[in-house]
């Protein structure tokens, strides 16, 4: 139960030339909240955010704004504002003429109209930049008028369309960072999107993860890396290492042992499982524990041998062929312990993970 | 053999080729021209020395001023007419499908197959006291008799038009294309109705495309005498014909090249205010110039 | 709902008048050419003796013989020189570089009567006679910069690399350009011929103050015909050159297309 969400889509079905690009999709969010959609290109991430715009109508279900159904509602008079990804600034408009557009459609009066323009520049740290024309600006800048023009208008919603994907990548981790501040301290309900996991994880406060117009899981950012419900998910968010097991005793509440590669382990589950499930046993490389062949003697685990090692500069990543086949994906961190172990191609090594840290789900989570 | 041809000669063939066509039956004329508005006229050899701004001073006399001024408000109505046709019409074949679209200008050109004379000559017969217009008018009873349409301005600015229809709708439909949706779409998601999204922001971003018509029927239109010869009554002068009664019929070229004067310059007015709706314009503020 | 109903008509509508103001015309001329009565105020019946009229009228057919004839040359000389200079502006750097674009900008933005007096002007000066060659000459350069502009559209997109290819092989500039680009600028070619074609057969203007009485053109011949009343060949002229224009054009969209499609095949 609870209150109902600040902005919800109910049952919407959205299709384009006979193809349901979205079907029955249910959305809930809070009032305040950074919340990203994530997903691969043609997920349907993109209609969403169209959809809660007005850019297009649904041809099925409900979208609510603050207690207030808006699905027919023209876009000019929703209360919403987008940042385009092509940021979209007037060419022929000034900085503060773009910036004040919003508040001139709503006949604020001029003297409030200056006064919040200079505060949104502010905000986003244009100040000076009032009489420049969009060409005179780079990237970034364009960028940061656009959320200027935006935030300026105080909406309900701030929606925001894959906007940093043009940056270049120091640009863009800054700009991540500017984003995340201006949402604090504006309060508004940032809608972000975008097929950039990483940037999703570091920025939301939940993150819905899409495929295919479905929705695959709703979390916060830890809860979709640590937790991830199907193999879609955890297979989007940064690399996993997928193990195939069955279970074969059920030790207390939530410990079981299960047969994976012959070998019998006790696994940490958050759900009740029986006897004879099958189930996936999902670790993220840097989970994994190798050891050379000869230091880990007589201890229980996988061998292998290394069949690629690539060094980041933080971590040494490495490719691990097990004796059965099976590849692994590991990422050690370089620390005092260590530092400066490497390997060389083919030499063999022993694969573990530190027990509890892996994450199991049903085999037949579709993903 | 074609080894003689080698490389440095082909190309030099080409670029001199190009320079002299260009220089000779472009450039030279053209300064012929001028220089011809400062000289005398002469029976035989239609223009002579001494230099004179006589030519000028009879451009700008009463008796032509008038004409002049006619020929440019004829013109001009033509030009807005044109536009408000024009207008939506780019419009709304711009928001069309890429096949339906072609389709259609296809269509717009196909009139274009005859000789132009012969579409005006099809016109005279429309306007006619007997043609349809007039058919349809006084059969439906809107009139009691037949309107006098032909040799009036209103035949000839309904030819103009006639003409220089496609002329105005090309350059407009470049500019449309050119319109970022993007830009529809911030202005809806600000707040901007209908009326706000095309006064803020489709009609000065086409702007150019505005200029560029006008530009491409204002000018021409000055100078179809054929059509006032058709269709005009004896005060609708265009300056074409005044311009063609003066080089082939009163042989005073100097003074004819005097009102071609004026229209270059015109065209060069108007060229200025299209390179200034470009720069208003300046290109997409979206993401394509990175750099400054 | 009412809503999108009624912009839908009203757009059609709009297009449809304009299509209707720009074909009326045309529609009673071609119609008024099967039509018996001589002044088309009604029709009387159908009757091809227009057309017979037309065929026997041997000054109009000899300036409608004229007029196709500088058509076609003019169209194919221009779209020979206009490719070369396309050719040139897009490949080559030469010094009076900048100059000849403008000159090219300049004479396609130059309302026809200023051109027709310069045309009439050079000649003159140079001692050309007026007559066949001065109209095909005016013509060519005419039909110019439009040649250019299809044309250098192409060129643009033309892959550099693959002329590159082309030198590092050891291909000279004449094979290249005969081998190479010719072939691959097939279509833009055959549309600037196309667009050169229908220029030169709708000139009025130009072609008025620089043909002389030993070569006589269509514009000419029917204007000294419709100038005083109603000359019903006209009729049948306008017909026959519409349904000429057409096939042309249905040919040479078909030669594109064929040409795009080998483009398209490798």
């Amino acid at each position: 139960m609870g209150s109902p969400s600040f902005l919800s889509l109910k049952q919407v079905t959205k299709r384009f030339e006979s193809q349901a690009v979205l079907y029955e999709f249910d959305l809930n969010i809070e009032d305040g909240e950074f919340f990203t959609v994530l997903g691969p290109s043609g997920c349907g991430k993109t209609t969403v955010l169209r959809l809660i715009a007005g850019f297009e109508s649904p041809d099925e279900g409900k979208i609510l704004l603050d207690g207030q159904d808006i699905t027919r509602l023209d876009a000019e008079k929703r209360p919403t504002n987008t940042v385009f990804q092509s940021y979209a600034l007037f060419p022929h408009m000034t900085v503060f003429d773009n910036v004040a557009f919003g508040l001139k459609m709503s006949n604020v009066p001029k003297a409030e109209i200056t006064e919040r323009v200079k505060e949104a520049l502010a905000v986003v740290q244009l100040a000076d930049f009032e009489q420049r024309k969009p060409h005179q600006l780079s990237g970034g800048q364009k960028q940061r008028v656009a959320i200027a023009r935006a935030i300026v208008n105080r909406p309900k919603v701030l929606l925001l369309d894959e906007s940093l994907s043009a940056l270049d990548y120091k640009l863009r981790k800054q700009m991540q960072y500017e984003l995340k501040r201006i949402q604090r301290q504006l309060g508004i309900t940032f809608i972000y999107v975008t097929h950039d996991q990483e940037e999703a994880l570091s920025m939301s406060d939940r993150v819905l993860v899409m495929n295919n117009g479905q929705p695959q899981q709703v979390g916060t950012p830890r809860e979709i890396y640590e937790s991830p419900r199907n193999l879609f998910v955890a297979r989007f968010i940064g690399e996993i290492n997928v193990f195939d097991g069955v279970i074969t005793e059920v030790l207390t509440d939530y410990k079981y042992r299960a047969d994976i590669h012959g070998k019998q382990w006790e696994l940490a589950a958050d759900q009740r499982l029986e006897i004879g499930d099958k189930v996936h046993v999902l670790l993220r490389p840097e989970d994994l524990r190798i050891e050379y062949i000869e230091d880990a003697e007589g201890r229980d685990g996988l061998t292998g041998q290394v069949v690629e090692s690539n060094y980041t500069g933080k971590t040494l990543d490495s490719i691990i062929q097990l004796d059965d086949g099976t590849r692994l994906m590991a990422s050690e961190f370089f620390n005092e312990d260590d530092p400066d172990f490497s390997y060389k191609i083919n030499q063999r090594v022993w694969v573990n993970w530190v027990h509890g840290w892996e994450h199991v789900i049903k085999a037949d989570e579709l993903a | 053999m074609t080894a003689f041809f080698a490389n440095l000669n082909f190309r030099k063939l080409v670029i001199t080729l190009t320079v002299s066509w260009l220089g000779i039956f472009v450039l030279l004329p053209h300064l012929m021209v001028v220089g011809t508005s400062f000289l005398t006229p002469d029976s035989d050899n239609f223009a002579i020395w001494p230099i004179t701004l006589n030519n000028y001073r009879q451009v700008l006399s009463e008796t032509y001023a008038g004409v002049f001024w006619d020929s440019l408000v004829l013109s001009g109505i033509t030009t807005v007419i044109a536009l408000l046709i024009g207008y939506p019409f780019a419009y709304l074949l711009s928001r069309m499908g890429k096949a339906t679209r072609a389709i259609l200008l296809f269509m717009m050109v196909i009139p274009f197959w005859t000789n132009s004379l012969i579409r005006i000559y099809a016109i005279k017969m429309l306007l006619g006291k007997k043609g349809i217009f007039n058919t349809v008018l006084v059969g439906s009873g809107i009139v009691d008799k037949p309107l006098q349409l032909l040799y009036t301005d209103f035949a000839v600015i309904f030819g103009l038009v006639y003409i220089l229809l496609p002329f105005m709708v090309l350059p407009l439909m470049a500019s449309f294309d050119k319109l970022d949706q993007s830009l529809i779409e911030a202005g809806k998601d600000l707040g901007a109705n209908a009326f706000n999204r095309f006064r803020n922001i489709i009609l000065p971003l086409t702007m150019p495309g505005v200029v560029a018509g006008c530009l491409i029927v204002f000018l021409p239109a000055m100078g179809m005498f054929y059509v006032a010869d058709l269709l005009g009554g004896a005060k609708s002068l265009l300056l074409g014909n005044i311009i063609k009664n003066q080089f082939l019929v009163t042989r005073d070229w100097p003074f004819g090249s005097a009102f071609s004067v004026f229209l270059i310059v015109l065209m060069g007015a108007l060229l200025w205010l299209y390179y200034k709706a470009n720069q208003y314009v300046q290109k997409k503020g979206g993401m394509d110039d990175q750099n400054l | 709902m009412t809503r999108i109903f009624n912009s839908g008509l009203l757009k059609w509508g709009f297009i449809g008048l304009v299509f209707l103001y720009l074909y009326l015309p045309m529609a009673v001329l071609v119609t008024n050419s099967f039509n018996k009565s001589k002044y088309g105020h009604k029709w009387s019946g159908f009757s091809l003796k227009w057309y017979e009229e037309l065929w026997d009228n041997d000054a109009m057919m000899q300036a409608f013989g004229h007029s196709l004839l500088i058509a076609a040359l003019a169209a194919t000389a221009a779209t020979l020189i206009g490719t070369l200079m396309a050719l040139a502006i897009h490949r080559y750097k030469f010094p009076l570089k900048n100059a000849t674009s403008s000159l090219l900008f300049v004479l396609m933005m130059s309302p026809d009567i200023v051109l027709a007096i310069t045309f009439l002007i050079i000649f003159i000066a140079l001692g050309i006679q007026l007559g066949f060659w001065s109209l095909l000459i005016a013509h060519i350069t005419f039909c110019l910069p439009f040649v250019v502009i299809t044309v250098y559209a192409q060129m643009k997109s033309l892959d550099p690399n693959i002329l590159e290819a082309a030198q590092d092989l050891g291909a000279s500039e004449a094979r290249i350009f005969r081998v190479i680009i010719l072939p691959i600028m097939a279509p833009a070619v055959l549309a600037g011929w196309l667009l050169s074609f229908t220029l030169s057969l709708d000139d009025v203007i130009i072609s008025s103050f620089v043909t002389g009485p030993g070569f006589e053109i269509l514009p000419i011949r029917v204007f000294s015909m419709v100038k005083v009343g109603v000359s019903p060949e006209v009729n049948a002229l306008a017909t026959v050159l519409l349904v000429m224009s057409l096939t042309l054009v249905a040919v040479t969209t078909y030669l594109i297309n064929k040409g795009k499609t080998l483009n398209d095949s490798e």
